[in-house]
């Protein structure tokens, strides 16, 4: 049977930075790639030496390292965000997101746990987490919620890649044989039947459900780690749901900076209209709103409550030797980013962009504001000691190199699949007239959606 | 059942540090350079604090001090967080920290509200000469590398009330075929303290000497209100 593939308007723009060989971006693969090489040498070094090379001490037992590990698991949710949350409930804008929006999602999980990796004194025994794992621990909690969270992220993706693959499979024949073979191999035979588009859909559906449930699982363990120490700070209730929001938050933002690149580099301005900057604008506004609340909300309860050794973290970040970062914070994932979103972005992609990353910027900040303070102060020890830290040269480049591998995978990715679902962005998927099936009821059917 | 127990007199304390060295060298704490030290890495399970004077505190003119070893808490963060069951909380109320399993994520450390524990930054070194006169005590056996052995780089180390101590005298009392006789078992700070303000025994024999004190006026437990239960008992000072 010949494979029937959707009629989608936008289908030649989509596919041609597909079809292009890799061309200049080889510099920028090159350059990613020695960054990336230069960090694991470090981490190298650091694993053969110890990590002292680093500048954590005690009590600052956590640094950039774990900063990050918050960082990256936080950018992994917009893509959830956007292709779950919204498919559930059903905000079509979303469509020509969802793609880019995942492989965000794909690409900073395993940077994110390889944070964990890099922070442990013994990475040589990480071994003993399945061997000896206590669930009791908030830290077998993170591990699980991550894993389950990169293989269902896994599925999703692949799957609501397949009949694009296909699609490539059939329309780019002139690529290298190796190229095709692995169209070939991961079209796993599709062949566009509008069965499979209906179960497809479905599939997608009850996954959605899924991963919308995983997503707010995954960042409130990961607060968790630090919630359910007693630690000034930490030991809060709220800190599961400001760590969801903000994670929500910097992933929104970070999908309006790759769409804007995307759209720039890969000439895609007729598939990502200006329109869907609108939308990201809407929910931003909302996000930065939710996160001034959260602030007020956690940092007026701390002052009333006013106990002594909440006080000497809040101080620490008010005026004391925070304030640079958490003011600096402050301003940049809330003042200058609300001004451009109420007086600016509307219809303009370079203030979109560039509030997406002050946001970006000012959310990573707003992580290592979280963890470090408390830890200069902890319970008993800000009478006796009072810590400091101050990342060594080793822990920035092995944040460097993070980023720039989570950039190069999607880079690669960008030029082997088209990077905008086009199966999914077409005003119709019906071909032929539904044929009659009658078909069981199960949990999570939906009538077919077109 | 024993339940382990150290009363600090915070009367007797003349913040000699006696008890810190004799944890030293009874331990093999390794040693870190001065620059490692500037960084606040320096490692002593049983370190004596200079305390901060309240502002406008009339008692303010006199030096005070705290020695901290682990609080052997019945209720311990450190334990409840540890994601390998590297430390946990042994039948007689020590807790343990087993250098053989930590996989040295310092969850712990951070989750300790004492600041008793101590990361293994580097590999441990020991001043010219030094490695020579090491405590060859160890508590091994069955993927457990416990006490005074040495500690390889990237684990995490604290205060075991001494337990290669508790671990002789239970041998040399099962071989004479008796119990531990009180004092027999005493960590090397207890043994070593210049003002006798330290104190050593089982909390669950009612005439034991911490069991008498921890019942009077002056007794009190570090940061009573996180609910640790520390078994490691101050005694006010005046
Ligand atoms: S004092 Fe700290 S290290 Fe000792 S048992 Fe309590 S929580 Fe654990
Ligand atoms: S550092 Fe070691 S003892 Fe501490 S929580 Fe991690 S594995 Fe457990």
């Amino acid at each position: 049977m010949a494979t029937w593939h959707p009629k989608n308007e936008h289908e030649q723009i989509i596919l041609a930075p597909v079809k292009q060989g890799v061309g200049r971006d080889r510099i920028l693969w090159i350059v990613l790639a020695s960054i990336l090489l230069a960090g694991i040498a470090a981490w190298a070094r650091q694993f053969v030496l110890g990590l002292g090379v680093t500048g954590m001490n005690r009590p600052v037992y956590w640094g950039v390292y774990i900063t990050n590990f918050v960082f990256f698991i936080g950018l992994a949710h917009s893509g959830t965000f956007i292709s779950a949350i919204l498919r559930v409930t059903g905000a079509d804008f979303r469509k020509p997101l969802t793609r880019a929006a995942e492989a965000i999602t794909l690409f900073s999980l395993p940077f994110g746990v390889a944070c964990i990796v890099i922070d442990m004194g013994r990475p040589d025994r990480v071994l003993n987490m399945i061997r000896y794992g206590r669930f009791q621990s908030p830290l077998l909690w993170d591990f699980t919620a991550v894993s389950l969270y990169l293989l269902s992220s896994i599925v999703f993706f692949y799957l609501s890649l397949i009949p694009d693959i296909a699609l490539c499979r059939d329309r780019l024949t002139d690529v290298p044989p190796w190229k095709h073979r692995m169209y070939e191999i991961l079209a796993l035979g599709w062949t566009g039947d509008s069965h499979q588009y209906h179960r497809l859909e479905r599939v997608l559906d009850a996954m959605a459900i899924l991963m919308t449930m995983i997503v707010i699982t995954v960042h409130t363990v990961v607060s968790w780690v630090f919630g359910m120490t007693i630690q000034p700070g930490w030991h809060t209730a709220l800190i599961g749901p400001f760590f969801l929001l903000g994670a929500i938050f910097s992933g929104t933002a970070a999908v309006v900076i790759v769409l804007a690149i995307l759209r720039k580099l890969y000439h895609l301005e007729d598939a990502l209209p200006i329109g869907l900057f609108n939308s990201l604008r809407k929910l931003l506004i909302t996000f930065t709103l939710g996160w001034l609340y959260m602030m007020i909300a956690e940092f007026l309860t701390t002052y009333y409550g006013s106990l002594p050794e909440e006080m000497e973290v809040f101080w620490q970040k008010f005026t004391g030797d925070f304030y640079l970062i958490f003011w600096g914070m402050t301003i940049l994932v809330f003042f200058i980013p609300l001004f451009i979103f109420i007086f600016r972005a509307k219809d303009s992609i370079p203030w979109m962009v560039t509030a997406g990353v002050l946001i970006n910027i000012g959310m990573w900040m707003e992580r290592y504001v979280v963890i470090i303070p408390t830890e200069t102060r902890p319970r008993l020890l800000y009478e006796l000691v009072q810590g400091s830290y101050r990342p060594t040269w080793t822990e920035w480049l092995i944040t460097a190199a993070l980023f720039s591998g989570m950039g190069l995978l999607y880079a690669i990715f960008t030029r082997l699949f088209p990077i905008i679902p086009l199966w999914e962005t077409v005003d119709s998927l019906e071909h032929e007239p539904e044929p009659e099936r009658p078909e069981p009821r199960r949990f999570g059917e939906r009538t077919a959606q077109v | 059942m024993a339940r382990w127990s150290m009363v600090i007199d915070l009367d007797k304390c003349v913040a000699c540090q006696g008890c810190s060295i004799a944890c030293r060298f009874e331990n093999n704490t390794p040693i870190v350079s001065p620059e490692e030290a500037e960084l606040g890495r320096e490692m002593l399970w049983n370190e004596v604090f200079p305390l901060r004077a309240e502002e406008g505190d009339i008692a303010s003119e006199q030096s005070r001090f705290l020695t901290r070893p682990c609080m052997h808490c019945e209720n311990p963060p450190c334990v409840k967080v540890c994601p390998v069951q590297a430390t946990f909380i042994g039948d007689e109320g020590i807790v343990h920290q087993n250098y053989a399993r930590c996989i040295g994520c310092r969850f712990c450390t951070v989750a300790c509200p004492y600041g008793v524990r101590y990361f293994n930054w580097y590999a441990p070194s020991w001043e010219e000469g030094l490695e020579q006169h090491l405590n060859p005590d160890r508590v091994m056996g069955n993927g457990d590398l416990e006490g005074p052995a040495i500690r390889p780089r990237g684990v995490v180390e604290k205060c075991t009330y001494c337990i290669h101590r508790l671990h002789k005298a239970r041998a040399r009392a099962e071989a004479e075929g008796r119990e531990i006789r009180s004092g027999e078992y005493v960590p090397a700070c207890v043994q070593t303290c210049t003002g006798k303000a330290r104190f050593f025994g089982d909390l669950e024999d009612p005439n034991s000497i911490v069991s008498q004190l921890s019942q009077e006026r002056r007794a009190f437990r570090l940061l009573e209100e996180a609910g640790t239960r520390p078994k490691t008992i101050y005694l006010e000072e005046g």
